[in-house]
């Protein structure tokens, strides 16, 4: 990983490091700088956004955009601010995170601890499914939601935020249970222990590591969706990230882009929490959907 | 030693036995339905008179032949090659140098990653309307160099049909490349120290260290950074959505907003499944090879 | 019938045979070494009997009940693994009772087996600690606190001290040897140090591609192997294995074999019954130990032969020297006492004791009798 070692042979002179570090710093504001303008944008005044003064700091500082983002703001046909799609962004990645962990939780134990004649193909069935253009899906789960009684509905974007969930879940605890030593197994089946026993006493307290990987990964991918969102909810039912877009696009009136920019950040305001407090685990979780093994 | 830790067949106890296919076929029947069934829905609906609705009418290929002879599916197409091409390419350059840059023992090296990396964890959405706004000429980047004094300068890419593409280049760039970045660093950090020591001692410079060492051993890196950079531009749609809406116009249409956009609100259900099969197929002559050999190595 | 009894036992994977058909019968308070290199079917043979793998034919029965559908849990028996496998996430004393607690046996009764095998073991102090904050060795009796509190019929050991550096090795294997004696418990025992399987074994199992070469008490293997195999394995320094030819030197054989300047080395074979042999090739085999300077020859033996030989290496080891000389075109590796000066180069007299040659076919390798 990353961190496992910062030694580095290349030696470089004083004259070259302060070309490093001057590359790197420009590089920090260049990431920083749209966080930079959404977060001062949101803190002024409408008009002084329309003077140009986009990159400078408020003249007069003011809560109002938070507020109307919040609570007042016109999203689609009502004035009801971001908060009720905040809550219902909650109320679909709790259960979609929690199930689909736990799933592949017990595939990744089955698929390195039990395993069967055929289950790589299965494991490659699934990692395939994780990769899909969703495009693809689309129409026969519209149809499908339609006819389980779901279509826009939150149990809906949870169920299908669960069914493409399993995937990459089922790939962080199968590599992750691959390294875990098969001898704890037999050992525990000789004390006599069975398959769910084993789960729970054994695999279970030392997948902690992973389990946070993976709940970020979930929680970060749901959190943000925006396809499944977008197609299989109706007004009520809208995630954060569709209202989102649904406030900033809305043709009519004046544009409030301090409204606008609070929005934005309401909206990243939940993963770029994670990422603050556990960014370790997210890079790992990145990495591990992407570089195998 | 990869032996399966399975205790096998025990007549008597079928339940206990079968018991951890039970446990996964959950899962695998969601996966066989939800995925393969319905890619295979998908595709059927791609040979029929479906609106919209699904019909189905069998009309073999015409759909096929209908949608390459759409104008709005070209520049999708076309779009797709531009973005697609320009995003792998300087995120892999720009990641590759920043992680080169970071790996010379930097001080607060891990603060220096935070900052690199936070975009991955934003939405796109979010991502597109931060860049919306700082790319549009009327209050943004071109309002604020104005405001400097400068007042002939502009920069109205957003607006303009011929360079729109490229800002959903920009802002995609912006929230990928740290990621490739991270990419790069663990698998510079994975390379053997002692050989970049010997290769010193034989006197390579700092310059032939890289090209001749150090990036050669990279290959596997690059290989997944391609893949999931190409994974991601074929998919991409949230972040054409909120910057420019695949405006102005068609200008920034890509395949994923075409789909969309063809099924759900032209009613053209048929040519919307045979556009989304092709990007499944762009997507699996990718990625296929590339989970093949990840997981037959494992073996 | 014996205790465990292992009949006409087989694994395949698909096609591939990884253990033949094998007969072992151990008898109860026996101690039995599977011993082979690395992918010799020792380890896979273990497995069966704790009912990890599957029997693809034949039989294993424990007191007479045939095991192959029992599961592992329920065969009674209790396993050491190689890496201990103790639960990470439990301390010793929880390590060590998760077996009594799969099988129902309440808390009291419990925690009272844990008090009696820590102090056997002399890990009371230790009871509290999680496994990551032992040594290697101290979790060595924790995994066989875990076997042993379970008082099983078989205790199984997969190369238990191969993870324990050289010195902690030997005071584990005599700590293993004296609960044995202790306890009397019946144990198979899987390890690749041919060592450890003489020292410890009351009988050993040495095994090679798949098939049990050859069965039986230590002395039996080190002195009689049935091949070249079985000879070549057991001993360190290993036996020297060179060709020569029998001839029949007026009723009794005699083997001869060049020497490094070419002249012929003759060494008479003890056992009359080989002269029948005469005129064929075969492999003489002689432990480095049966090979010695003249004064360090055994004095009871009444088969020392002498010859001349050029020295080309010694390896003073403290108590003994190494000397190796070349027979039949290999190298020799004689075991002679520290204080006798050998100068490599020269020639010197080396004392063979033939009542402990034994003969093998170069074709078959198997012994020659």
């Amino acid at each position: 990983m990353a961190q496992a070692s910062s030694d580095t042979a290349v030696r470089t002179g004083s004259a070259t490091r302060f070309i490093i570090y001057t590359v790197l710093i420009v590089f920090c504001l260049y990431y920083l700088l749209p966080l930079y303008v959404m977060v001062v944008n949101s803190l002024k005044p409408l008009d002084e956004i329309r003077g140009g003064g986009m990159l400078s700091l408020p003249e007069v500082w003011t809560l109002a955009p938070w507020g109307s983002a919040w609570s007042t703001a016109q999203i689609g046909v009502e004035a009801t601010g971001l908060k009720p799609y905040f809550l219902n962004s909650i109320i679909m990645v709790v259960p979609a995170v929690a199930i689909s962990t736990l799933l592949g939780a017990l595939n990744g134990y089955v698929l390195t601890k039990w395993r069967f004649r055929g289950d790589t193909i299965v494991f490659g069935l699934m990692l395939f499914g994780c990769f899909i253009p969703f495009q693809m899906v689309l129409i026969p789960m519209a149809r499908m939601l339609g006819l389980m009684g779901l279509a826009g509905t939150v149990p809906g974007l949870i169920f299908v935020h669960l069914v493409y969930g399993i995937g990459f879940s089922t790939l962080y605890f199968r590599n992750y249970y691959a390294q875990f030593p098969t001898e704890l197994v037999r050992a525990a089946m000789i004390d006599g222990a069975g398959f769910f026993r084993i789960f729970q006493r054994i695999m279970l307290p030392s997948s902690g590591p992973i389990a946070v990987v993976c709940i970020i990964w979930q929680f970060t991918n749901i959190w943000n969706d925006f396809l499944f969102g977008a197609s299989f909810s109706d007004f009520s039912s809208q995630p954060m990230t569709v209202a989102l877009n649904n406030l900033v696009q809305s043709s009519t009136g004046v544009k409030e882009y301090n409204v606008h920019f609070a929005g934005a950040i309401m909206a990243a305001l939940p993963t770029l929490l994670v990422y603050v407090v556990a960014g370790r685990f997210f890079v790992r979780g990145l990495m591990a959907g992407s570089v195998k093994g | 030693m990869a032996q399966p830790a399975s205790v096998g067949r025990r007549s008597g106890d079928w339940l206990r036995d079968a018991l951890p296919k039970l446990v996964l076929s959950p899962s695998l029947a969601i996966v066989l339905i939800f995925v393969y069934g319905f890619i295979f829905f998908t595709f059927y609906l791609s040979f029929t008179d479906s609106r919209i609705l699904p019909s189905y009418g069998l009309v073999g290929f015409e759909n096929y032949d209908k949608l390459f002879r759409l104008r709005a599916w070209g520049i999708a197409v076309d779009n797709l090659i531009i973005f697609g091409g320009l995003y792998i390419v300087i995120c892999c350059a720009l990641g590759l140098a920043l992680a080169i840059l970071l790996d010379q023992k930097i001080r607060s090296e891990g603060f220096i990653r935070t900052i690199y990396l936070y975009p991955m964890a934003l939405s796109f959405i979010v991502t597109g309307t931060a860049w919306k706004w700082f790319l549009d000429p009327g209050i943004g980047l071109e309002a604020v160099v104005h405001s400097w004094g400068w007042e002939s300068f502009t920069f109205d890419w957003i607006k303009n049909r011929d360079m729109a593409i490229y800002t959903i280049v920009i802002a995609a760039v912006w929230q990928t490349s740290g990621f490739v970045m991270a990419m790069f660093l663990a698998g510079l950090r994975g390379i053997d120290n002692e050989v970049l020591k010997a290769a010193q001692i034989d006197g390579a410079s700092n310059w032939a260290l890289y090209r001749r060492i150090v990036i050669p051993q990279l290959r596997p890196a690059f290989m997944s950074a391609f893949v999931v950079l190409a994974h991601m531009a074929i998919k991409s749609y949230d972040l054409v959505i909120a910057l420019t809406n695949g405006g102005p116009g068609r200008a920034t249409e890509l395949p994923a907003t075409f789909m969309y956009s063809y099924t759900f609100t032209r009613n053209q259900m048929g040519i919307g499944a045979a556009s989304a099969v092709i990007m499944l197929m762009t997507i699996a002559a990718i990625i296929v090879p590339y989970l093949w050999s990840e997981l037959r190595e494992k073996k | 019938m014996g205790f465990l009894d292992i009949k006409q036992a087989t694994k395949s994977y698909g096609a591939v045979q990884v253990l033949q058909e094998t007969d072992i019968s151990v008898e109860e308070g026996e101690f039995l070494v599977l011993v082979g290199p690395s992918g010799c079917g020792k380890s896979t043979l273990l497995n069966m009997i704790a009912g990890l793998e599957d029997v693809s034919s034949g039989e294993i029965a424990i007191r007479g009940q045939r095991m192959n559908e029992v599961r592992p849990a329920e065969r009674n028996i209790a396993m050491v693994f190689q890496s201990y496998a103790l639960y990470p996430n439990m301390n010793v004393a929880q390590n060590i009772a998760f077996g009594l607690e799969m099988h129902g046996v309440p808390k009291p009764e419990r925690d009272k087996k844990v008090q009696e095998v820590a102090e056997l073991l002399q890990i009371t102090q230790l009871l509290k600690r999680k496994p990551g904050q032992l040594s290697g060795g101290q979790r060595q009796r924790v995994a066989m606190g875990r076997a042993l509190v379970r008082d099983p019929d078989v205790f199984l050991f997969d190369e238990p001290l191969s993870n324990l550096d050289a010195k902690l090795r030997v005071d584990m294997r005599t700590e293993i040897k004296k609960l044995h004696q202790k306890l009397g418990t019946t144990i198979v025992y899987v390890t690749h140090d041919q060592i450890e399987a003489l020292t410890l074994s009351t009988r050993i199992a040495v095994m090679f591609g798949g098939y049990v070469q050859q069965l039986g008490t230590p002395k039996e293997i080190y002195d009689n192997p049935a091949n070249m195999f079985v000879a070549g394995f057991m001993g360190s320094p290993s036996m020297n294995l060179f060709p020569a030819t029998l001839a029949d030197a007026g009723g009794t054989a005699q083997a001869e074999f060049t020497l490094k300047d070419g002249g012929t080395g003759v060494l008479p074979i003890a056992d009359p019954a080989i002269v029948k042999h005469a005129g064929r090739k075969v492999i003489l085999g002689i432990r480095p130990e049966a090979i010695t300077d003249p004064d360090g020859a055994d004095r009871n033996s009444k088969a020392i032969h002498q010859l001349e030989a050029q020295v080309e290496v010694t390896e003073p080891a403290g108590s003994d020297t190494f000397v190796v000389t070349e027979f039949g075109g290999k190298e020799i590796t004689g075991r002679f006492r520290a204080d006798v000066a050998v100068q490599p180069g020269t020639s010197h007299t080396f004392a063979v004791n033939m009542e402990k040659a034994v003969l093998f076919d170069p074709e078959t390798e198997a012994r020659i009798r």
